[in-house]
């Protein structure tokens, strides 16, 4: 009796003579960081290659150094301007020695781009006057008004004031079909050139639209496929499986082969009677070919997840249900789908976010009013080059999903989706 | 489908935004792609390759200089020589993505005349040496029978009453705008005046608004060939040595109108920190001598930069019978009512009017 009670006070130690709640703790600790080291090349594959150009871009939408890295001496007059009142003689002497050097430096270009992005029009003021920099005498106001009479307008310089802010609302406000003032804070921009909130609701109808379609189609497919026999839904399986690894521009384009206004559609509906030759139906180069094309393309992101659920639900369900006196559609409604419901909002959201990011398909049928957002996002990145707009465009359709990714968390929650 | 193949590629590779890293090559050359870079191939590099035994890689772009920016601003620059448009080689050369041509590297005509006498006006610049004069005009397809006279004026492109059916125009303000103010009566040498006007904005998009449910709009050079022979339209505006091309090369029976034409240059560039810049100026010095450039017009319709070239044009490489010097944006018959792209006006008004250019679109 004494002997044990002397033994369980001393500690407990492992072969080797440390205590074991030590010898424990260094292996648990062992195990983490082998646990954690397996992760860490993930992990800054994913830092590196997708959170970090992710945070560069979103920084680029409020961030643009361009007008005050070339044009310093003119920035620093710029910050004390109160934007109201004429420019003084400093500003203008401060504006010739800056287009001078960056005429020099060959980069005058990129200031004159990023002005002329507020206050179109003035990319060749400054290239122009740049030329004739080095020429330009005191007093610098009258000579550089002289050179360009441009220049005694006061919406240049506001422009320009606008642009010396490095961080700026300015790019969010285009984004949002405003405009950034130095007088007036925010205002609309002229009608003729509102575009990116009518695109933002369009890209959401779009989606949405495709969304409802692939349910409405898929559903019975993932239906089929988890209720018939082995051999058919193999076979049936092969052909959902099929076009979803073919490759995305070979299916867009064949379907500009079928639905083209002298494509098989049309060709079989002049054939058959239903439609004159010279009255074909455009059934691409706009919204519904967009639609067509999209719901084809996003279709097995729909049908898989809901197949994968449908598959763990036991027939026997919806016999007792009708063994209790259901009618096939009350047992259908109140027993089957509703344990369907993880594989409807699993694929619903996965179509519905791969839609709004669409952008070849719309780009190659989307004709005129089948455009997205993402098309005039590249459009910024690739034509115009405003990479800080396509920032803030794409910063907020980032925040569009975020914001339904929430609605969806609240309304069927997260931890019901079934994603196979 | 194979315009439609090209397009697709060219898209996918702006898309992909990264330059399929070269082969083995000790130039990288990167051009339109179709009829235009096989010209090109056929009369710069091949005699190039030939004379100084260095291989070139070929690579296709959909025009801008997105890329040539991310190239160069990523320290990466794997093109060596681009094919760009005026105001594309203005504006990059304006912000520094370029280098600058020194224009005595550039051969003299056979006569002896300098080079920067012998290229036409405005076709030399700091950073870029053009090679070609193309236009912008508007063509149908003969072989297929309506019930309408011949087109013959830009008004005819936009009068659907007397031509019905599609139209296909380029995805883009840029011309297209010109076109609209050319056909609804202002003068070729006033349009830029008009064009720069609040007024002259609105007037041009009132014209595009009697045609905008007949437009079919395209956006790569090779489409609208395919458009016109799949009788998707029954006009389309298209670049001339395209046109040319499925005509003469491809047996299409396309014919085009040459009235209002709007001609631009095309222009060698070097990017900024080309790893290659010595064989880049030999390639670019090369290919716009007197014979190189003579030599291109006898595989696709545009025009040669050098005065000296313009009396050496001679026939279609397939086809004694054609005579190229006729078919050119410069020849007297086809030059009565042009105009030049002013870049001038779309460096200054381009962001301005894409936008607007794409509210209407949209509307």
């Amino acid at each position: 009796m004494a002997d044990s009670q002397t033994a369980s006070l001393e500690p407990i130690t492992a072969a080797d003579g440390t205590p074991l709640k030590k010898k424990l703790a260094q292996a648990l600790f062992r195990s983490r960081v082998r646990a954690v080291s397996l992760v860490v090349p993930l992990f800054a594959f994913v830092m590196a290659s997708f959170v970090i150009p992710i945070l560069a871009l979103m920084w680029q939408g409020v961030y643009n150094d361009r007008f005050s890295s070339h044009m310093p001496n003119l920035t620093e007059q710029l910050t004390v301007w109160d934007g109201l009142t004429e420019p003084n003689e400093k500003m203008y002497e401060a504006l010739v020695a800056d287009l001078e050097t960056a005429r020099a430096d060959r980069t005058i270009g990129r200031a004159a781009t990023r002005v002329n992005q507020e206050f179109p029009g003035t990319r060749s003021l400054f290239t122009s006057t740049a030329r004739k920099a080095k020429k330009l005498k005191p007093p610098f106001k009258e000579s550089v008004i002289k050179a360009n009479k441009k220049w005694s307008n006061i919406e240049v310089w506001q422009a320009m004031k606008i642009t010396s802010q490095d961080l700026t609302p300015g790019f969010y406000a285009t984004a949002l079909d405003g405009r950034y003032t130095v007088d007036q804070g925010f205002v609309r921009q002229d009608e003729n050139r509102q575009i990116y909130v009518k695109l933002f609701w369009r890209t959401m109808l779009i989606s949405a639209t495709v969304m409802g379609l692939c349910l409405l189609l898929g559903y019975p497919v993932a239906y089929l496929l988890a209720t018939l026999p082995l051999r058919a839904s193999n076979l049936l399986m092969i052909m959902v499986l099929l076009p979803f690894w073919t490759s995305l521009l070979v299916r867009t384009t064949a379907w500009i082969a079928i639905l083209q206004s002298q494509g098989v559609i049309n060709d079989l509906m002049v054939f058959v009677g239903i439609t004159a030759d010279d009255a074909r139906f455009s059934l691409i180069y706009n919204m519904t070919g967009t639609i067509i094309a999209m719901t084809h393309i996003l279709l097995p992101f729909m049908i898989l997840p809901l197949y994968s659920v449908m598959k763990t639900i036991p027939p026997s369900y919806m016999r007792a249900a009708r063994s209790l006196g259901a009618t096939p559609t009350m047992a259908f409604i109140k027993v089957y789908m509703p344990q369907t419901i993880p594989g409807i909002g699993a694929g619903g959201l996965l179509v519905f976010i791969l839609a709004i990011g669409y952008y070849i398909t719309p780009a190659l049928v989307g004709g005129q009013d089948g455009q997205l957002i993402s098309n005039m996002i590249a459009y910024h990145m690739q034509k115009s080059l405003n990479w800080s707009l396509a920032a803030a465009l794409g910063g907020i359709l980032l925040a569009g999903v975020l914001v339904l990714y929430w609605a969806y968390d609240k309304v069927i929650g997260i931890d019901n989706m079934k994603l196979g | 489908m194979s315009g439609l193949t090209k397009k697709i590629i060219a898209i996918a590779g702006a898309s992909a935004f990264v330059s399929g890293a070269a082969m083995a090559a000790d130039l990288t050359v990167v051009s339109w792609g179709g009829a235009y870079t096989k010209s090109q191939v056929e009369a710069y590099h091949k005699p190039w390759m030939a004379k100084t035994g260095k291989a070139i890689v070929s690579e296709d772009y959909g025009g801008g200089i997105a890329e040539i920016k991310a190239q160069v601003e990523s320290g990466n620059v794997t093109w060596d020589v681009v094919d760009v448009e005026l105001s594309d080689a203005i504006r990059a050369c304006d912000e520094g993505l370029l280098e600058p041509i020194d224009h005595s590297i550039l051969p003299p005509a056979p006569d002896g005349t300098p080079a920067t006498e012998d290229f036409l006006p405005g076709t030399l610049h700091d950073c870029a040496v053009a090679n070609i004069v193309w236009s912008s005009v508007y063509a149908y397809d003969s072989s297929k029978t309506r019930n309408w006279n011949k087109p013959t004026t830009m008004a005819d492109f936009f009068n659907t009453k007397a031509y019905p059916g599609k139209r296909g125009m380029r995805k883009s303000p840029k011309v297209t705008m010109e076109f609209a103010l050319i056909a609804d009566g202002v003068p070729v040498s006033e349009v830029y005046d008009v064009l720069g006007t609040e007024e002259g904005v609105a007037r041009a998009f009132a014209k595009l608004d009697t045609i905008k449910d007949d437009v079919v709009w395209w956006e790569a050079g090779a489409q609208p060939p395919q458009l016109l022979a799949d009788g998707e339209v029954v006009f389309s505006t298209a670049w001339n040595g395209r046109v040319f091309n499925a005509k003469n090369a491809e047996g299409q029976s396309f014919e085009m109108v040459w009235d209002g034409q709007i001609y631009d240059l095309d222009l060698w560039v070097i990017p900024k920190g080309s790893k290659n810049k010595e064989a880049a100026l030999d390639f670019v010095a090369f290919s716009t001598a007197t014979e190189q450039l003579a030599a291109q017009a006898s595989w696709i319709s545009y025009g040669p930069a050098r005065a000296s070239s313009e009396a050496r044009i001679g026939t279609f490489h397939s086809d004694d019978s054609i005579k190229m010097a006729d078919h050119m944006p410069t020849a007297a018959a086809n030059f009565k009512n042009a105009l030049q792209n002013d870049f001038e006006f779309w460096a200054d008004n381009a962001d301005q009017l894409n936008e607007r250019f794409n509210a209407w679109l949209s509307k």
